[in-house]
């Protein structure tokens, strides 16, 4: 965990202190992986921020990245008696044991972000997760609209190859253009969802496709990516946003800077407010005995340049991305 | 005629030469240049721009590894060291921000130095520590975000250029010119490779072994730093979880293209650098070939082996069986 992060948990709990004691309807006990990235950074922040605004009692425990640390930690939520567990998993299996032990003692389990081997389907209460093809399906579709009947080359930065993330957003984006036999990819390269290798990768792209002047859309799996694509292309002469139109995901603030500068066009939200849902879900299960779904399933907002990018980047800012 | 040629240095000359007119196959425009902002672009200066911070490392690493060691520790100190630079960028001046970047460099050249040349730890280890504890150092200096800044004197030294010459590239052909200068314009080349091949008899003989090991790890540290600086200056910014990431590989790899043995006592500069540069061809002719990135690492593979294959002495001694016979054909 980082400073920052441990004083606004300090301050949270300040916060927390200073209301009434019995305010807090409930308590929750929340597995973080840990400060994996941007993103798992502003989640752990939101997630703060919804527990505030619900006066549920949030106690986040730090994996650092390690499944014995979750375990561990959901043990001892088990031992304090929490009203429920949130657990965003390091690692698809090995979860059996302990989910069991949550259950016999009556604790709702909800998986936030990602989910677990099939086999212990029937051992939490719901997975709040978002569907990486249908990111994907939405920077598509977005892309499909805005460039009409126009003929028009795409070239790809896809993330780390193997990744799943990757493999899913590839997926939906190739299912939505597929229905237009004017939009084609003509490169994809991996930029492993890095700043660096996404400049490297579309500057080569530049390269090979006359100076640019045949591209005339970029697709990135993420938007660090797209923030170096952006900057190879300033380099090359080129204005991006007009010139060569760009779609990535994730929402990052430093992309959203880039819309208001006019050299970005779109984006595709991954919430960073999975832990929202996830509340609504248990305070529904445990006052009124609703069973949620297996799968809750977030918005993939789509976020363009006329959707206010100052302020998504205001709000986003401080969240620790 | 083959004596004409040198013979260290031809088959990294040779792979470099084959692998840009492969370069030249897979893309047609690969050398054309022009000017663009003032600024030479081109498939060519890509080459070469991406190439720096390997180039670099090796210039640094070459030296280490011809004292019988290894530094696995620049990718992380390039992750410190960009970290410490962004986040000084905003609020100081060029000067103060590469003063502050180059000496966390030094120190943490000199932390690996005392390891291995004062406590005697195999460098392997030694540098490995500095390798696992260095990215969460520089985690915790840009608090796991990326640190961005606007800069303009240090973005120069990521995107600006001298004369037309990217500023990056400069940097790394005054850095080769400097550090040949000081170990082939004096002694301390010789004593730096008399520490490899024998310390223990260099010892006896009066070299100063130990100021050797801890002064080729300080120079390891600064030139990591200056690529690390780079590599943030590029992207406006420092990403602690990926600057640098498994670039320590490709500054050993360079310098073993390069000719340099691992196990210390010989090395040559200018043939690490060449070692970096064929890397970086390959990569840049990978990524303009237009092939699935499922490949990327399996031609890169390849190719390798091709190079170091070149190298092999059993191959090279198979060649002069062979030269004899095509000299009797008619």
């Amino acid at each position: 965990m980082t400073l920052k992060a441990l004083f606004a948990a300090s301050a949270t709990a300040a916060l927390l202190l200073a209301l009434p004691a019995n305010a807090a309807e409930l308590t929750v006990g929340f597995s973080q992986i840990g400060s994996e990235s941007g993103w798992r950074a502003a989640e752990t922040s939101v997630s703060k921020q919804e527990a505030a605004k619900r006066k549920v009692n949030l106690k986040i425990a730090d994996a650092q990245q390690k499944q014995e640390n979750q375990i561990k930690a959901i043990r001892s939520f088990i031992a304090q008696n929490v009203d429920a567990i949130f657990l965003a998993p390091v690692v698809s299996t090995g979860w059996d044991a302990v989910l069991k032990e949550a259950k016999e003692a009556k604790i709702p389990v909800v998986l936030l972000d990602r989910d677990i081997d099939p086999s212990g389907k029937d051992l939490y209460l719901t997975a709040v997760t978002s569907d990486s093809v249908h990111e994907g399906e939405v920077a598509g579709d977005w892309l499909a609209k805005t460039v009409g009947d126009k003929a028009c080359n795409i070239v790809e930065l896809q993330g780390t190859v193997g990744a799943s993330v990757a493999a899913n957003r590839k997926k939906g984006f190739d299912t939505a253009i597929a229905k237009h036999a004017n939009l084609k990819i003509v490169r994809s390269q991996t930029g492993d969802f890095t700043r660096a290798k996404g400049k490297e990768v579309m500057e080569s792209f530049i390269k090979a496709e006359g100076g640019g002047k045949n591209i005339c859309a970029v697709y990135a799996h993420n938007d660090d990516m797209m923030v170096g694509a952006i900057q190879a292309m300033k380099e090359a002469g080129l204005k991006p946003g007009k010139d060569i139109l760009t779609v990535s995901i994730d929402a990052v603030p430093d992309i959203f800077k880039a819309m208001v500068a006019g050299e970005a066009n779109a984006t595709v939200e991954l919430t960073p407010n999975m832990a929202g849902p996830a509340f609504d879900a248990v305070a529904a299960f445990k006052e009124k005995g609703t069973v949620p779904p297996k799968w809750i399933q977030t918005e993939s907002r789509l976020l363009t340049a006329t959707d206010n990018p100052q302020k998504e980047y205001d709000s986003k800012k401080g969240l620790g991305y | 005629m083959t004596m004409l040629l040198p013979r260290r240095g031809l088959a990294q000359i040779l792979a470099l030469i084959v692998i840009l007119a492969v370069d030249r196959v897979v893309s047609p425009q690969f050398f054309d240049l022009r000017l663009q902002d003032g600024r030479l672009f081109g498939s060519l200066i890509d080459v070469l721009n991406r190439g720096t911070p390997v180039a670099l490392l090796s210039l640094g690493m070459v030296l280490v590894i011809a004292t019988r060691g290894i530094d696995l520790s620049v990718g992380a100190v390039m992750a410190i060291c960009g970290a410490i630079a962004a986040s000084l960028a905003d609020s100081h001046g060029l000067p103060v921000v590469l003063a502050a970047a180059l000496g966390a460099g030094l120190v943490c050249g000199l932390w690996n130095g005392f390891l291995v040349a004062v406590l005697g730890m195999q460098p392997i280890v030694a540098t490995l520590i500095l390798m696992v504890a260095g990215r969460g150092i520089a985690q915790l200096i840009t608090e796991g975000r990326i640190v961005t800044f606007s800069s303009p004197d240090l973005v120069w030294l990521g995107n600006g250029a001298i004369l037309g010459v990217p500023v990056p590239i400069a940097i790394a052909l005054g850095m080769l010119i400097l550090t040949g200068a000081v170990v082939r314009g004096s002694a301390l080349g010789l004593l730096i490779e008399a520490t490899g091949g024998n310390a223990r008899a260099s010892e006896l003989a009066g070299v100063g072994t130990r100021a050797m090991i801890l002064a080729v790890y300080v120079w390891c540290g600064v030139c990591a730093s200056l690529a690390g600086v780079i590599a943030a200056a590029d992207i406006m910014g420092a990403d602690a979880n990926n600057a640098g990431l498994w670039l320590e590989l490709d500054a050993i790899l360079a310098v073993v293209i390069g000719g340099t043995s691992l196990f210390g006592g010989r090395f040559s500069l200018v043939l690490a650098v060449l070692g970096a540069l064929i890397i970086q061809t390959m990569n840049t002719g990978i990524l303009l070939s237009g092939y699935p990135p499922e490949f990327n690492l399996l031609v890169k593979a390849v190719v390798v082996l091709a190079v170091l294959l070149l190298q092999s002495p059993k191959l090279s001694g198979f060649a002069g069986i062979m030269a004899p016979l095509r000299r009797a054909k008619p």
